[in-house]
């Protein structure tokens, strides 16, 4: 029964997760949003101290009920391991997994590593290793593709049907780097996963490290009944934790994450599910160098620098070259009707300072909570956000306006983030935020070549940009009231000027307004 | 002279259509097939269904668009076994692909069984040398010695550049003695613009300075009294004028680009009461066909089936009585009402410099519009559903790169409007619409 019931809750957890971080249409978050606050890591990092003692007093009562429900990257890896238990069942004799020692020694060395890690304020590491973060950037660039695909597809049938259900989503490489270091933690994964259950959970997982100092003194605990137990195994040789210990009859508690297959598991009635706070927890001790799991740590850290190369700059020509007719006559005598204007793709700006959204306080707060989970990457509606490609934030977000600016009625990001690292603004409260400031390259404004333009000016949603007469001429050019930019973009968006805009956002390092 | 007398006279002209000098396709007008026209001076047996080839389908080819000829085939098969042999084209149409095409379509039959128009359209380049080089590509690139038909392409919006493109060049001389070498049948000119320069080319006709065989003018049920008076002129007064000038009129945006052929829902529902097995655009058909100096009616037949619909209009072709072209009077009035864009979709604009689908984006407000799917204010009842039906479409008309907002008002489209839309105006109109969609401000 408490199996079945740890089932049921983390397959709805999971399947909640990970439709939030599918979603590009701005509503589950409203109903599920709660689900990626009371994550362990968002939460330390928007220190939410109701959550935080929530969890901590939780798994004291209970154990790492977490890990088995809460924890997408842990369900997950349940299923993955469920599935090889089954094809390893008809091979193996039904003995999948089977004791092993804890291996203190990784354990707190990474775990060490990554506190370290949140203090001096690498976060590219944090997400690295934070089950969340990899469950996150997994979705966002792997399924995420497959479910708007999925969508573009239902989209192209309804327009045949002129129903307006579904519409299309663009799908685009948003950083090179953060898509081959979700690829391969993918992998990694599923391979730890499928030979030893949940390995990762118990040597690298730092949350399951730190929930693994509570859960040893758990109240609430699996207790092996030494009077019926016949010895038979079978619980040990079915655990994913590999924390039975039947030889002595003992269970490391630091590493149950409470799934309850023991329980089901054992015919004689011999496991409990009960009050223990009066028996000792019998944590075993000892180092180990058996070290698959080390190696696939190690693997892991090699994936850092695996992808450092350019994000997004190419220039592929797009739109319609006029066609080539068979004509004599030289193509500028005749004046033909339609067709489109070749476009440039946009080119990413060099920006002295990230752009990252309204709601974050300022660069260097903003990139100290965020911990990469790539839920706002995965909603942003205007193709605005994407994991940045530098060494120093990898795989946090920043903002960039090549494919649309970040729009005055939009505050997703600010609803979803579970971490604080874009703290929760309005639409009106938005107009109070300046993360950057706009710039004007008259070298490559068209206005200096002879053509009128405005289109900076016209788009500018906060009036931020006069368009003054250019000495000695009739045409005018921009200028930028500094005061008054909210660092939107529109302007470096529409600038008609490619592959580089003449008009460019920079950010800034605070970023509300006085 | 109304237009109530032309009727009574129309069923005579089509009585008269006898005496035949030029083999269409010996006519089945007797079991209710095409509708033919005479033409006076010359005896030419015109079908008055005319394909206009400005809107066949494209389709994407190597990174750019080409006709697809196979559709082209099918279609201009279909139409001359169906008794249409007037066609309709110009060097500028469809991405300059338009003429090559009608050229391969009608190789296999033989050059006396259609009707070939086309247009010197030196709009980019006015001198003579490649004024003449664009009429001998033509000639080219339609396989041909001769033209039926042959039009100075789209004046009367200003007298510069019609002296600059006909006048000062010499070209208008050229033509002329083209017409008197035999490579020209038909001289005439297709008209968009003011008053002043149609009375002007009259009054050249009048003077002796040269004959217009024949003139094309756009003419429908809206634009014949309800014409934008600072952008064109009424088709009442164009008709009349030509009328008693006795030359044969070759109507083109009969449908107004299909704006005719989907009328906002109320004056839809109207037509279907009267004539509910009938098409909308039939009425628009209906209405040209009703004038008796009208030669020939263009559509620009872009699929099988408004081809076949078409053709059912003009099979046993009943022209419109006096109730009826008040009927269409009063919608006429109505359609007024619409903030609709008085665009035809004709491509004229295109390519726009920066990239913008002008004809893209008002063929989808005017739909939007014509359909209902278009919320007037945010506190309408089916607010958000219209809102996101017009958002959705939006994006699905075009990429988001070739929207309105990318319009910069550069004023490059303008001189090439024949309806002398104000684009960068509109654009920003209906990009301005489009933001208080979004930020929900409407």
């Amino acid at each position: 029964m408490l199996k079945k019931i740890r089932i049921v809750l983390g397959v709805l957890f999971f399947a909640g997760i990970t439709l939030m971080l599918l979603d590009f249409t701005g509503t589950l978050h409203l109903w599920l949003g709660w689900m990626a606050k009371i994550q362990l890591l968002p939460a330390i990092m928007a220190l939410n101290v109701a959550v935080i003692a929530a969890l901590i007093i939780f798994t004291l009562l209970f154990g790492r009920i977490y890990c088995s429900v809460i924890c997408p990257l842990g369900v997950f890896q349940d299923g993955v391991a469920h599935l090889s238990v089954k094809s390893k069942r008809r091979r193996k004799n039904n003995k999948p997994y089977g004791w092993s020692k804890e291996k203190k020694w990784l354990r707190y060395i990474v775990w060490v590593i990554f506190v370290a890690a949140i203090i001096i304020g690498v976060q590219a590491l944090v997400a690295l290793l934070a089950p969340y973060s990899a469950w996150g950037r997994i979705v966002q660039n792997l399924f995420q593709p497959i479910y708007i695909w999925v969508n573009n597809l239902l989209a192209a049938i309804a327009e045949r049907a002129n129903s307006y259900a579904f519409y299309n989503r663009e799908v685009w490489m948003r950083s090179l780097p953060t898509f081959i270091i979700a690829a391969v933690t993918l992998v990694a994964i599923v391979i730890l996963a499928w030979r030893g259950g949940r390995t990762y959970c118990n040597t690298i997982c730092p949350v399951g490290t730190t929930l693994s100092f509570f859960s040893r003194f758990a109240m609430f605990r699996p207790v092996i009944d030494t009077e019926k137990c016949i010895n038979c195994k079978i619980c040990e040789h079915h655990c994913k934790a590999s924390c039975i210990n039947i030889d002595e009859h003992k269970i490391d508690y630091s590493r149950c994450v409470d799934c309850f297959n023991c329980l089901e598991d054992c015919k004689m009635g011999a496991m409990k599910y009960r009050f223990a706070w009066k028996r000792d927890s019998s944590a075993s001790l000892g180092m180990t160098d058996d070290s698959s799991a080390g190696k696939a740590a190690e693997g892991k850290a090699g994936q850092t620098t695996s992808g450092g190369s350019k994000n997004g700059r190419r220039a592929f020509l797009t739109g319609a070259a006029l066609a080539a007719g068979s004509i004599a006559l030289k193509a500028q005598e005749k004046k033909t009707d339609g067709g489109f204007a070749m476009l440039l793709d946009k080119q990413v700006p060099e920006r002295e300072v990230p752009l990252t959204p309204p709601g974050s306080k300022s660069v260097k707060d903003f990139y100290k909570r965020c911990t990469a989970c790539q839920l706002c990457v995965a909603e942003c509606p205007n193709n605005v956000l994407r994991p940045s490609a530098s060494l120093e934030h990898l795989m946090q977000p920043e903002m960039s306006f090549e494919k649309g600016w970040c729009r005055p009625e939009c505050t997703r990001c600010s609803e979803l983030c579970p971490t604080g690292a874009i703290g929760r603004i309005t639409r009106e409260q938005k107009t109070r935020y300046q993360v950057g400031l706009a710039s004007v390259n008259r070298e490559l404004c068209v206005a200096e070549k002879g053509t009128e333009c405005g289109n900076c000016a016209r788009h500018c949603p906060a009036g931020a940009i006069e368009m003054v007469p250019i000495e000695g001429g009739e045409l005018k050019h921009p200028v930028v009231n500094e005061a008054l930019c909210t660092s939107c973009g529109a302007c470096e968006n529409l600038c008609p000027v490619r592959p580089l805009s003449a008009i460019t956002v920079n950010g800034r390092h605070n970023h509300i307004k006085e | 002279m109304d237009r109530r007398e032309f009727i009574k006279i129309s069923g005579v002209a089509a009585i008269g259509a006898a005496t035949k000098t030029k083999p269409g396709k010996d006519s089945e007008s007797a079991k209710g097939g095409m509708e033919y026209r005479i033409n006076p001076t010359n005896g030419d047996k015109v079908s008055l269904l005319g394909y206009g080839c400005m809107r066949w389908p494209m389709i994407d080819k190597d990174g750019g668009q080409v006709i697809d000829q196979e559709a082209v085939n099918e279609l201009v098969d279909y139409a001359m076994a169906h008794g249409i042999n007037y066609f309709d084209t110009s060097p500028a149409y469809l991405q300059g692909q338009s003429e090559k095409a009608a050229g391969i379509a009608l190789a296999k039959y033989p050059r006396s069984s259609y009707f070939l128009a086309t247009k010197l359209s030196n709009f980019r380049i006015s001198d003579k040398e490649a004024s003449i080089a664009l009429y001998r590509d033509s000639l080219k690139q339609l396989n041909t010695d001769y033209f039926d038909y042959y039009l100075l392409h789209n004046i009367g919006r200003n007298m510069e550049s019609f002296k600059a493109r006909y006048i000062d060049n010499g070209i208008l001389d050229f033509v002329k003695a083209e017409r008197e070498a035999g490579h020209i049948r038909n001289l005439g000119f297709s008209f968009h613009g003011i008053k002043e320069m149609f009375d002007h080319f009259l009054q050249m006709h009048d003077s002796g300075e040269v004959h217009w065989d024949f003139c094309q003018i756009q003419m429908n049920y809206k634009d014949w009294t309800h014409a934008d008076p600072s952008r064109n002129v009424n088709a009442d007064y164009l008709y009349e004028e030509l009328d008693k000038r006795e030359i044969p009129i070759v109507i083109m945006e009969p449908l107004l680009g299909g704006r005719l052929a989907s009328v906002p829902d109320g004056i839809a529902k109207q037509m279907k009461e009267r004539e509910p097995d009938r098409s909308v655009a039939s009425w628009a058909f209906r209405f040209c066909g009703s004038y008796p100096r009208v030669l020939c009616i263009l559509s620009g037949m872009s699929a099988m089936d408004p081809l076949l619909d078409n053709l059912e209009t003009f099979s046993d072709f009943k022209p419109l009585n006096e109730e009826e072209l008040d009927f269409l009077e009063r919608m006429a009035k109505w359609m007024e009402e619409y903030p609709l864009v008085n665009c035809n979709y004709c491509n004229y604009c295109m390519p726009c410099p920066w990239g913008v689908d002008i004809p893209g984006i008002l063929r989808h407000y005017n739909e939007s519009v014509a359909t209902g799917l278009y919320p007037q204010t945010a506190a309408q009842k089916d607010y958000k559903k219209l809102k996101r039906a017009f958002l959705v479409s939006y994006d699905r008309a075009m990429e988001s790169i070739r929207q309105a907002d990318h319009c910069i008002g550069c004023k490059e489209c303008l001189q090439h409007c024949p309806q002398s839309i104000n684009i960068p105006d509109e654009l920003q109109r209906i990009n301005h619409y489009v933001e208080r969609l979004k930020q929900d401000t409407l």
